[in-house]
């Protein structure tokens, strides 16, 4: 009880004091000058509709290699955190008839959903992050609907490490054709999808890398699910 | 100027904050910890939210000058990623914790230890 109290107390100041540091942010005022610049020039630099697209891809295209590498050593290390000699999954129950019908009809769609959110990620919100998750979901679906069912692993590590690879070779062949990693040659040189910007062909290189993000996440996150599901059988 | 999101972003840190201090599970601990993430992730948001203007996508009729401030949700979109790969391996650490002790509860796996 004096723990929960010394709790409420100290999140009370804790409270006070990030509002009083937030009180000087001007909240719903104009934005800030990097931001006008992106804003002003997104259309003709890269091609893309979506100006937060632009900015993950184009402007910060380093950083979310980063960020897909942070999220490739995290499914390595659950991986690790949860090796075990000899394991396999050890489902009791069969999912319940709504689970499994809905299963068998809704998961092309769910991954036809996933693959058409990266797909459009220069035009619409979204992008390779959620669609990959959202492909991930299809095969959570697929574990919890299905005691013996596993992701193809062979497939799915291969595919990993070479979306992985194929990220870092568009950057590369960006570095050898403009001069710097990640360059978008596709739109800066070819001028590719000038005159339909706002449509699907068109945004440069965003689609292709979109689609590596998404289908890396996607094998990333259900290889995540794959380990967390499964447990050390005994012989 | 104080706005609605402002309030919002704070308490869910808050709440987020104290199931971190006085939960004793571990599973409930790190929910405490997403809901704080997403409280940190509103917070951000909002900073870059203009009153009247719509998201940053320049189409059908929104020019640069209709739209909101983009970068906010850049690095939002980054730190949603980035929260997910340390709730996984934050998960599956409370996998082997149970299975090592049999329990969650965070006290009782500390007077094991000792």
């Amino acid at each position: 009880m004096l723990k929960r109290a010394l709790a409420i107390i100290s999140l009370l100041l804790i409270g006070y004091w990030i509002a009083q540091g937030l009180a000087g942010v001007p909240f719903g005022q104009d934005r800030m000058l990097v931001a006008q610049y992106y804003l002003d020039h997104v259309k003709e630099q890269t091609g893309a509709v979506n100006a937060v697209t632009a900015i993950v891809v184009n402007y910060r295209g380093f950083d979310t290699l980063g960020e897909v590498t942070v999220l490739f050593i995290a499914s390595t290390g659950v991986g690790a955190l949860l090796w075990r000699r000899k394991k396999q999954r050890t489902a009791k129950t069969e999912g319940s008839i709504v689970l499994t019908t809905g299963t068998r009809l809704l998961v092309p769609f769910v991954m036809l959903f996933g693959a058409y959110i990266f797909i459009h990620g220069h035009l619409t919100p979204g992008g390779g992050f959620p669609g990959g998750a959202t492909i991930a979901t299809a095969f959570l679906l697929l574990y919890m609907a299905f005691t013996a069912y596993e992701i193809p692993h062979k497939a799915f590590e291969k595919t990993e490490g070479a979306v992985g690879m194929a990220y870092v070779l568009v950057g590369l062949i960006g570095l050898v054709i403009g001069g710097y990693f990640l360059y978008d040659w596709i739109w800066q040189d070819w001028g590719f999808g000038v005159d339909n910007i706002g449509r699907l062909l068109s945004g440069g290189f965003i689609p292709i890398i979109y689609t590596i993000i998404g289908l890396k996440v996607g094998t990333e996150l259900s290889g995540i699910i794959d380990n967390m599901l499964k447990e050390e059988v005994s012989e | 100027m104080i706005s609605v999101y402002y309030f919002g972003a704070i308490s869910l840190i808050l709440i987020g904050l104290y199931a971190v201090l006085v939960k004793k599970n571990l599973l409930k601990m790190l929910i405490g910890l997403s809901i704080m993430e997403t409280g940190v992730n509103l917070l951000l948001v909002s900073v870059g939210y203009v009153a009247g203007r719509s998201a940053p996508i320049l189409s059908e009729g929104i020019g640069p000058n209709q739209a909101v401030d983009p970068i906010p949700q850049a690095l939002v979109l980054t730190a949603i990623v980035i929260g997910v790969a340390t709730t996984a391996m934050a998960l599956s650490v409370a996998m082997i914790l149970h299975e090592k002790y049999g329990t969650l509860n965070v006290e009782e796996i500390r007077r094991l230890r000792g």
